[in-house]
């Protein structure tokens, strides 16, 4: 790290934060011109989507230390310093959110309303999602932290569907709820590591050294957790989700499940596991526990829904515990699968979403009482919901399933009764995505009029997600490269 | 040598690609559809044919050929890889070979269909995926080939998607395939890890399995020895795929798809996907006898219990779908005793018969709905109650049935009549066998002979009892379909003959049985060392060899005496006993029971998780609670007077008053 950070380079991690801010400003600037704001953030993310990939091919090999990592002064008097670091992680969480914002801007193109203020709100978002996963300075993350909170907020509040003010508001309070806790635990700790060591720093890797009694690592431990386990969510903590990716417009749904969710459990890795490894290895069973309650939990409720988003939403929950039960088996395999997973559930469901966002604009509504019969009459789009559904439940070949297998594979040796009971649950996806493939694209049609199939701006967004997830199917092994070295640090109980 | 393996599945998954994309807007032609998706599959045979010849003459009998690394991380080494040996390229012929006539017959059968192209491409990715799951070197290439075959199934059952039934159907075969996965996925995990964590040997690789099985011997797990417990979680995946006691429901439901589909997919080849892993896995199911015992009563009892429901279907088939599931149940039977050569000779041999009667139901479907259809009439082509004497009418479909019936019931030198033997001979004589799995046959095998003779004369004596008006529109079918009829019915007849038994050959000179040889090295080892033989006297074989073609005679006589002779029995016996009937009409129940126990309560379950607990429980004290910091915000608001320094703290408080705006709104 020393010496990676005395050598003068160009700070690319800073450009991947200021970009997109940038382009935010500059979409505020041209408000009222739409047309102007449309390619604004279309050439934002496309620069700043160039500059993830320049990183994943030149920059994206390492054996676990930082690949970069950026490092001056910022507020010296409270030890805060300007820290961007990436590791292997760190980097595909980049690429992820790099990519999929291509998606959200094209799929946002056809926002009527506001639209610099839409477009300036999902390139800030950005903004603070790249600082989440590149922050590593305990202020500068949680600032970066609520900076994705608040475009998410305005999102769904101001475009969002018939209930957004109360979703809105209650995605807030869950969000605001947590970080506050987190908030708390980072004072308390820059407190106690300074008067231990007379150095007031909120570095986290000088805070990894910090001393601590049990009581006390417990209790900041909760801290933190507090503000990821809301926001991965984990079961009981995730009916915020449901009602926000449904009220959410069609761009800040891509975002939420996408992106957003996996600030949780990226939170998780580069914070609460490395800076309280007694706590972690106390709290790890009954992590295990709570994801796969709602792995299962999320899966029975799915097959209840009507509405499809919300279904996708609880499909989520579902994957997402999967991806947290992988990290608490704490083994290497299982840990590759759940960050691969993290991604390619990023890219299946983000799909998903986009088409229940187009077949929404087609006919008016996303309950299955009233669709069906798509395969008949929109034959590429429905093709793709066929494709992306069953990626999603992971059938082997296609992205979701590279991933659940190692993470049950993984999770097996560590815990044999939870690889058993996930794989079980792993049915009950099989379950609810074909009863959403069902109730969408077989039947009879529902109405006589034809439906446009796929525009080209709608076949550049679901074509290149179609292309990696075949890709991350069957040949994983670049996406994994970055991870091997990262991940064995990690588990070791170190920071790069 | 062998570095051109991966040729063979992906001529199929050209075609799948080339009429998935073009099929629609640019192709259009059917014959030319049809050329690509048959064609594809012809050239697959034809490389397997070349690969089997070189085999032949090949001193080393397996062969790996690894194209690609699939994942790796730690000692997770998995790699796109293929494997040649005899029981890959026996099936390499089945699957290409059967799957070429059926395609054919497709071209004929699914004329002026509206989705002809996807017909082709989804025919020509089940035929890739199963190709995947027969050549694939380690077990997850194969379970990327059991999920596959799992999906086109899936898809080619709901074909006709606008019908509810038929996505039902498709939904309940992918989900019961599912709960096999797991089984087989369990069985895996439970390997890989007890061989590389307590012998160093990381792998998934089969015959990297296979040849350090032997290590597995003293290890425990639950109980039992770990062999056991992996071999019956594969197992369950082969129930699963193979339609075996406990999840064989999905199956006769499966009969919503089109008729060649159910003669491939769900008769000739992806049924028998559950066979081929045990086969594959032959040491790790040798090495334990309960696991091996547990194998053939299942089977046993799926083979008679599947034939009792056959005995009174009306649906021809339906009648063909249960006699699959019973004929599975014997190949099950096989590789549990031990007679791992005999299962896999049952099932090449069940391929050539099953899908010879199938396409023959698909021939007399096809020529009675065409029939209804000119008459305008809605009568059910299926139901053998509206058929009847179509002998005259239909002679070489006809021909051809009944030739397929009389190899399924296993009369002297028909294919079946060996392969049955085989199996019966070894459950009686086995090392492994018992004389009850050996009962159970011998009646099931009775029972076969009737209802299969049953839906012979249903369908194809006696009067026509098709209505009058649509009587006389029931045509022979074309070339097409009638062409690859013939072909199956000759192989019906004579694809028995590689694998005459010993006892037999010896006694009319000294044929040999080539199958056995050719098979002999995959699994003469696991035999030898785990002392699985047949033993017993020629005498004692060839009396067994007799009785068992007296009872398939009895069966035949039977339904000859109910359905030709005497008509208005059947309607007296149902009558006599309309209790049993019922329970037998209807399937036992069991997808009732299912129903009862496993779906209603999960889909409980669900209502409770959702509605109860997320709406009721979490939302309500989330509610309550949001009122609560409501209130107390709006009283906070006057208190806090900014003393923090905290930046940070500062964003809280500008957050808090971003809510109370909102409440006041």
């Amino acid at each position: 790290m020393s010496t990676l950070a005395t050598l003068p380079q160009f700070p690319w991690l800073s450009l991947l934060v200021l970009l997109p801010l940038a382009g935010a400003l500059l979409c505020l600037l041209h408000s009222g011109r739409p047309a102007e704001c449309r390619a604004l953030a279309l050439a934002t993310s496309l620069a700043v989507f160039g500059v993830a990939l320049y990183l994943f091919i030149y920059h994206g090999q390492g054996d676990g230390r930082w690949l970069l990592y950026e490092d001056s002064a910022w507020i010296s008097r409270y030890g805060i310093r300007y820290v961007l670091a990436m590791d292997g992680i760190a980097l595909l969480m980049v690429l992820l959110t790099a990519f999929m914002q291509l998606a959200a801007i094209l799929l946002a193109w056809r926002v009527e309303r506001q639209v610099a203020g839409f477009f300036a709100l999902l390139l800030l978002l950005e903004a603070g999602l790249m600082g989440i996963f590149l922050a590593y300075d305990l202020v500068f993350f949680y600032l970066f932290w609520e900076v994705a909170l608040i475009p998410m907020f305005f999102l769904i509040s101001v475009w969002g569907g018939a209930n957004r003010r109360r979703a809105a508001l209650k995605f807030f309070l869950y969000t605001l709820v947590g970080s506050f806790c987190m908030l708390v635990a980072m004072i308390a700790l820059y407190q106690i590591h300074g008067a231990q060591t007379g150095v007031y720093t909120f570095v986290i890797g000088e805070l990894l050294h910090t001393q601590l009694t049990a009581a006390q690592e417990g209790w900041l431990f909760a801290g933190f957790l507090a503000a990821f386990i809301v926001k991965s969510p984990l079961v009981p903590f995730h009916t915020w989700l449901t009602d926000a990716l449904t009220e959410a417009p069609a761009a800040g749904s891509l975002d939420l499940t996408g992106l957003l969710l996996k600030t949780g459990i990226y939170g998780l890795i580069r914070l609460a596991f490395p800076l309280f490894p007694n706590a972690t290895a106390h709290f790890l069973p009954i992590l295990g526990v709570l994801a796969l309650v709602g792995l299962f939990h999320a899966a029975w409720s799915a097959y209840h829904q009507d509405d499809i988003k919300r279904l996708l939403a609880y499909s989520s929950i579902s994957h997402l515990g999967l991806v947290v039960l992988g990290l608490a088996a704490w083994q290497l395999t299982a840990w590759e699968g759940s960050l691969l997973l993290m991604v390619t559930h990023g890219i299946t469901t983000g799909a998903l979403f986009i088409l229940v966002a187009l077949i929404r604009e087609r006919t008016a509504t996303r309950s299955m009482q009233e669709l069906g019969g798509l395969w008949g009459q929109v034959p590429c789009l429905a093709f793709f919901f066929l494709f992306f559904s069953l990626a999603s439940l992971g059938l082997p070949g296609l992205a979701n399933f590279a991933g659940e297998i190692l993470v049950l594979l993984g999770t097996f040796r560590a815990h044999p009764v939870w690889a058993v009971a996930a794989l079980l649950g792993v049915v009950f996806a099989a379950a609810y995505m074909l009863r959403l493939v069902q109730g969408v694209i077989w039947g009879p049609a529902r109405s006589e009029r034809t439906l446009p199939d796929l525009t080209l701006r709608e076949w550049l967004m679901l074509l290149p997600m179609a292309l990696l997830v075949v890709w991350l199917g069957l040949y994983p092994a670049p996406f994994l490269a970055p991870l091997h070295g990262t991940v064995a640090v990690l588990l070791a109980g170190g920071l790069p | 040598m062998y570095d051109k393996l991966w040729l063979i599945p992906f001529f199929p998954l050209l075609g799948c690609i080339i009429n998935g994309l073009l099929g629609k807007r640019f192709i259009k032609n059917e014959k030319v559809i049809g050329a690509i998706g048959t064609g594809a599959v012809f050239l697959s045979f034809l490389v397997s044919c070349k690969y089997l010849i070189q085999l032949l003459g090949d001193p080393v009998k397996s062969h790996e050929n690894v194209i690609a690394s699939w994942m790796s991380v730690g000692t997770v080494q998995v790699d796109w890889g293929f494997l040649l040996d005899p029981l890959s390229a026996l099936m390499l012929m089945v699957v290409c070979g059967v799957g070429s006539l059926i395609h054919l017959y497709s071209i004929g059968y699914m004329h002026g269909e509206e989705g002809f192209y996807r017909y082709f491409s989804y025919l020509n990715l089940f035929v890739f995926s199963m190709l995947m799951l027969v050549l694939g070197n380690n077990a997850l290439v194969m379970f990327v080939g059991w999920e596959g075959v799992g999906l086109c199934s899936y898809l080619l059952i709901g074909y006709y998607f606008e019908k509810q039934s038929a996505g039902d159907a498709a939904k309940k075969a992918f989900v019961m395939n599912r709960v096999g996965d797991f089984g087989f996925l369990l069985g895996l995990f439970t390997i890989f890890w007890t061989l590389g964590s307590k012998h160093g040997v990381w792998t998934i690789n089969f015959m990297e399995i296979n040849e350090n099985a032997h290590l597995l011997s003293g290890d425990m797990m639950l109980g039992l020895g770990v062999t056991t417990v992996a071999t019956l979680c594969f197992f369950l995946g082969a129930t699963g795929k193979s339609a075996q006691l406990p999840l064989f429901t999905w199956l006769p439901d499966a009969m919503e798809g089109p008729t060649p589909v159910s003669a491939l997919i769900h008769a000739a080849t992806m049924v028998t996907a559950g066979v081929y892993m045990i086969g594959r896995m032959n040491v790790l199911f040798a090495m334990s006898p309960t696991t091996m015992a547990v194998v053939a009563l299942v089977g046993a009892l799926t083979a008679i219990f599947a034939a009792s429901i056959g005995f009174a279907q009306n649906d021809i088939k339906r009648v063909l779908a249960y006699s699959t599931v019973s004929q599975l149940g014997f190949m099950f039977v096989a590789m549990g005793v031990g007679a791992f050569t005999a299962g896999i000779f049952h099932l090449m041999t069940h391929a050539f018969f099953k899908a010879c009667l199938f396409l023959g139901s698909g021939s007399v479907i096809h020529a009675m709905h065409h029939a209804l259809h000119h008459a305008h009439l809605h009568d059910d082509p299926q139901d053998m109650r509206n058929m009847g004497g179509l002998r005259k009418k239909m002679p070489v479909t006809w021909a051809t049935f009944g030739i397929s019936c009389l190899a399924i019931s296993g009369l002297p030198f028909f294919s079946g009549f060996f392969s049955k033997d085989e199996i019966l001979w070894w459950a009686f004589a086995s090392t492994r066998g018992s004389k009850l799995v050996w009962g159970i046959a011998v009646v099931a095998a009775c029972m076969t002979a009737f209802y299969m003779f049953r839906c012979l004369y249903m369908t194809f004596h006696g009067e026509q009892r098709t209505n009058a008006k649509a009587k006389d529109h029931v045509h022979e079918s074309p070339w097409v379909i009638t062409l690859p009829l013939v072909v199956l019915a000759f192989l019906a007849t004579v694809g028995g003959l590689i694998g005459i038994p010993h006892v037999l050959g010896n006694l009319v000179g000294h044929i040999p049985n080539k199958l056995e040889h050719f098979l002999a090295p995959v699994f003469e080892h696991s035999q030898h060392l785990y002392e699985i033989e047949a033993h017993g006297t020629a005498a004692t074989e060839v009396s067994l060899m007799v009785l068992s073609v007296l009872i398939a005679l009895v069966g035949i006589a039977v339904a000859t005496v109910m359905y030709m002779k005497n008509p208005e029995l059947p309607g007296k016996f149902t009558r006599k006993f309309s209790q049993l009937h019922r329970w037998v009409f209807n399937k036992w129940y069991v997808d009732e029971a299912y129903d009862v126990l496993f779906v209603n309560s999960t889909k409980k379950l669900g209502t409770f998780c959702w509605r109860g607990f997320d709406v009721k429980v979490i939302d309500g004290i989330v509610n309550g609670l949001a009122k609560l910091v409501g209130a107390c915000s709006a009283v906070l608001r006057h208190t806090q007077t900014g003393l923090f320094q905290n930046y940070a703290l500062t964003m809280v408080f500008g957050t808090v008053v971003m809510v109370a705006i909102f409440i006041l709104n």
